[in-house]
């Protein structure tokens, strides 16, 4: 066991419907007259689905096996604010329940990770949510280089008692991370060597995998990384916006499998996209779509069970325009608890559904 | 030539102000007896209303009352910015677009197969937008009606990444600046119509055939009720009741397509009828949840990051009663005891417009050129015109992560250089980055957004200590006491110890550079 998750947030809510084409549905094409993607655009996974052709560079790792698409992933009472909804996925918490503990961080709980290096997560974007919480140190950061010359500078941490500032106390706990962070990171990161094939570059997704790319090279222990492409929130004149996107997910996708492979660590990683929703079914007036539910997952990795899992929600049993959904997201968060670091822990859910979509 | 205009500013509020006391021109007179109120209050009330105090503006107000001082703070707002508007602000979208187009064009053609360097207008009018706001907070003599300003435009945003239409970003931009201290029921009315608003979140396109829900439910979640005082059906009828509202190709201006607008009859928050946009904002600001959610969001701009649910809901009660009138709610607010307790100072973390601004306001650092302060925001999070999504800047302690506290701290190295080494005269020079990561060079993206994450360098081969010694202080902070300057810069006690024997550059080095410098 220990393998290392790379997180993969897609950030304003990515239209599953355009990403896995329910090409062979009549009611998709009456959802979906303006921007539906006509078939002949679609890469066919079987009778019913297939990727849109802007995902083409997944099929290598279609082919070989190696990816799992979960479908219909989402959970009961769907929030449609940004904001909630990316915080119930970040803390796996119910639609009614507030949490502050990301879901990493709870299935760390009361777990023994190695101290010997002073973080356990490497988040390359902003949003550190998921693993934000007492049981793991989280360190955000964009560039490796950087941040080890500026860490270099700033004082060590005094013990100095804020004196119920709770503003300030954030400031020291935040220095005291930096402090042990790069202890720890400074003479592994000096030798890691840069990744055998370059990163697209017109996006920050492609330097956030490359410091991803160097940090697992580099063998530094952590439980997970986090990066993140945003620009989902395709409200109106989606098609070129979306394709972009896609486009661009996948072919730094594909580098990445490619460099991981490269470096004999892809049998170590599985990579997860996830988004704080899907969009509603129904295109809206101005060629784009508004929030909606569930969405599918991609899962990557040398040790993943490619394939679809999970079942497409129906098109034509909508829940308020919008998909049911037909896979909480809790249970794709506890088989990769169980099946990457062996905690098991169920996210509160009363009936876990047992996932299969990798090795044990 | 901006920054002389920034002192200029300070030294005239201050003289305008004695004056007023001595000759009898206090519009708000108070009715007892004026009791200075002392070097702290002073210091702490410019910290939260201003972006900090240099020492002459707290010398100016420590001798006064103090709520003779916030009567004069909030007496007559400015309404317009100081600042030369950008004169593209008149320009129509059509116009704008094809100018863009033909911009495109010309860059396309290029030479052996090489793109045009061509300036491309939306781009440009979008940065020297950024620029001209950052000059206006670095020059105005009223720094509150910026703040309220910022404050607004955070709360209703609307961003240049999907508005590529600079022109309504300035005038939205002069609405909440003209009604900064106004009122928020216009003001949400008047943001409800504002081009920029429309454009942002979707809001001209939607019809009655679909309506698109995107305002409706921005306006429910995050600009009145809040989350979960609504229903999914109460977004799908505000949505109706909007339908229409959209702006003019030409002109780039308001107007309404009765012909697009949903006419029928909707139910809203547990009322019924033939609603249209505006009986909707009437039903939202008739909610206690509206008052409480704007007081909240003020208490954590300028009190403390932990609202008080008791002060909050008196401050809301008298804020909805007043018709929303804001000058009395941020009077009550300033007055009110949270707000003066000496366990709330230095209780906010600095935004990074506090720390940008305030440190070339209070070191009286000349920067002509805003683009390197701007590309400094952009690192550290909070670009005018550029909040990160809708919800605006989440703030507080969010401000601080691993990697903003690095970066905050470099930046203020270089700033503490630029008064030393390079008077910034080209602006915040940035060095080039060092030969060892040449060979990445050629990796890192061409976007602008990535070269504005770039983060300045400090000099090789000087020392802080150096630097410090060197720093020659503007006429802000020049022979000011060593005890004084350090009481100037910091709310608190310094964290990590100042020492304060040293030269007087060596002490302003040294506590930019303390934790508690990253305080407010």
């Amino acid at each position: 066991m220990g393998r290392i998750l790379l997180l993969v947030e897609l950030k304003g809510g990515n239209d599953g419907l355009n990403t896995l084409v329910p090409y062979a549905d009549p009611r998709y094409r009456e959802l979906r007259a303006g921007i539906g993607v006509p078939r002949e655009r679609v890469v066919q996974l079987d009778e019913k689905v297939g990727l849109h052709e802007k995902l083409a560079p997944l099929t290598d790792s279609w082919k070989a096996g190696d990816l799992a698409i979960v479908q219909g992933v989402g959970y009961p009472y769907p929030n449609r604010s940004h904001f909630r909804s990316i915080e119930i996925w970040d803390t796996a918490s119910a639609a009614s329940q507030t949490l502050s503990e990301g879901w990493i961080a709870q299935a760390f709980r009361g777990a023994r990770l190695a101290k010997g290096i002073g973080v356990d997560c490497i988040v390359a974007d902003t949003n550190a949510l998921p693993s934000t919480g007492p049981s793991l140190r989280t360190i955000v950061m964009q560039d490796a280089e950087n941040f080890l010359r500026q860490a270099n500078a700033i004082a060590t941490a005094s013990a100095t008692t804020a004196g119920g500032n709770p503003a300030l106390l954030h400031l020291l706990a935040v220095r005291q991370e930096i402090n042990a962070a790069a202890a720890g990171l400074r003479d592994r990161l000096r030798d890691a060597p840069a990744p055998a094939e370059a990163y697209p570059q017109e996006l920050l997704l492609g330097q956030q995998l490359d410091l991803a790319t160097r940090v697992l090279s580099a063998r530094v222990p952590v439980v997970a990384i986090k990066v993140a492409l945003g620009g989902f929130d395709t409200h109106a004149n989606q098609q070129p916006t979306h394709e972009r996107l896609l486009a661009s997910l996948a072919s730094n996708l594909a580098v990445l499998r490619r460099n991981l492979m490269a470096a004999d660590l892809w049998k170590d990683v599985v990579v997860m996209t996830y988004s704080e929703f899907g969009r509603r079914a129904k295109q809206n007036a101005s060629g784009g779509t508004d929030h909606g539910t569930s969405a599918p997952q991609f899962v990557m990795g040398g040790s993943v069970k490619g394939g679809l899992h999970g079942a497409y929600p129906s098109l034509s049993d909508l829940q308020d325009g919008d998909l049911r959904h037909t896979v909480d997201f809790r249970n794709v968060f506890a088989t990769l608890a169980r099946d990457c670091w062996g905690q098991s822990y169920d996210f509160g859910l009363r009936q876990p559904q047992r996932l299969d979509f990798l090795a044990q | 030539m901006s920054t002389r205009l920034g002192r200029r500013g300070f030294v005239g509020g201050a003289a305008a102000l004695s004056a007023g006391l001595s000759t009898g021109l206090w519009s708000v007179a108070p009715a007892r007896a004026a009791t200075a109120m002392g070097f702290d209050d002073a210091r702490h009330l410019l910290s939260r209303t201003s972006f900090g105090g240099t020492r002459a503006e707290i010398h100016a107000l420590e001798a006064l009352d103090y709520t003779a001082a916030v009567d004069r703070l909030l007496a007559n707002p400015r309404r317009e910015a100081m600042t030369h508007a950008p004169d593209w602000i008149g320009m129509g979208p059509a116009e704008l677009q094809q100018r863009q187009k033909a911009a495109e064009a010309q860059r396309k053609q290029g030479v052996d197969g090489k793109k045009l360097e061509v300036m491309l207008p939306v781009r440009e009018q979008g940065r020297e937008l950024r620029n001209w706001w950052v000059e206006e907070m670095i020059a105005t003599d009223q720094p509150l009606v910026e703040r309220m300003t910022l404050f607004w435009h955070g709360h209703f945003t609307s961003s240049l990444a999907k508005v590529h239409y600079p022109s309504s970003l300035f005038r939205q931009n002069a609405l909440f600046r003209r009604e900064a201290l106004g009122n928020y029921a216009s003001l949400l009315r008047a943001v409800a119509r504002d081009p920029a608003m429309l454009i942002y979140l979707d809001g001209r396109g939607s019809v009655a055939r679909q309506p698109n829900e995107n305002f409706a439910r921005e306006l429910l979640e995050l600009f009145t009720l809040g989350e979960g005082q609504y229903s999914e059906a109460d977004i799908k009828a505000a949505a109706r009741a909007f339908t229409g509202w959209s702006i003019d190709r030409e002109s780039g201006q308001f107007v309404e397509h009765p012909g697009r607008h949903d006419d029928g009859q909707k139910t809203f928050l547990g009322k019924s009828g033939r609603f249209g946009g505006d009986e909707i904002l009437t039903i939202l600001l008739a909610q206690p949840r509206t008052a409480e959610m704007i007081v909240e969001k003020l208490w954590r701009e300028f009190v403390s990051l932990k609202p008080d649910s008791a002060e909050v809901t008196r401050l809301a009660v008298g804020f909805r009663q007043s018709g929303y009138e804001i000058r009395p709610l941020m009077r009550a607010l300033f007055l009110s005891t949270a707000f003066r307790d000496p366990a709330n100072r230095g209780a906010l973390i600095k935004s990074p417009v506090d720390l940008i601004v305030g440190s070339v306001r209070v070191l009286g650092l000349p920067v002509p050129e805003k683009t390197g302060l701007v590309r400094m925001l952009q690192g550290l999070g909070q670009v005018p015109f550029d909040p990160p999504n809708v919800k605006g800047w989440a703030g507080g302690e969010s401000w601080i992560s691993t990697y903003t506290l690095l970066l905050r701290q470099q930046f203020l190295r270089r700033m503490i250089e630029a008064t030393t080494v390079a008077p910034m005269d080209g602006g915040m020079r940035m060095a080039d980055r060092p030969d060892r990561r040449a060979d990445r060079r050629e990796q890192l993206p061409a976007a602008e957004t990535m070269q504005m994450m770039d983060s300045p360098r400090p000099v090789e081969g000087r020392s802080l200590r150096n630097a410090g010694n060197e720093v020659r202080l503007g006429p802000t902070l020049a022979g000011v006491d060593s005890a004084v300057l350090l009481r100037t810069l910091l709310p608190r006690q310094p964290v990590d110890g100042v020492d304060a024997s040293g030269t007087a550059g060596a002490i302003v080095a040294a506590s930019l550079l303390d934790t508690a410098y990253q305080l407010k």
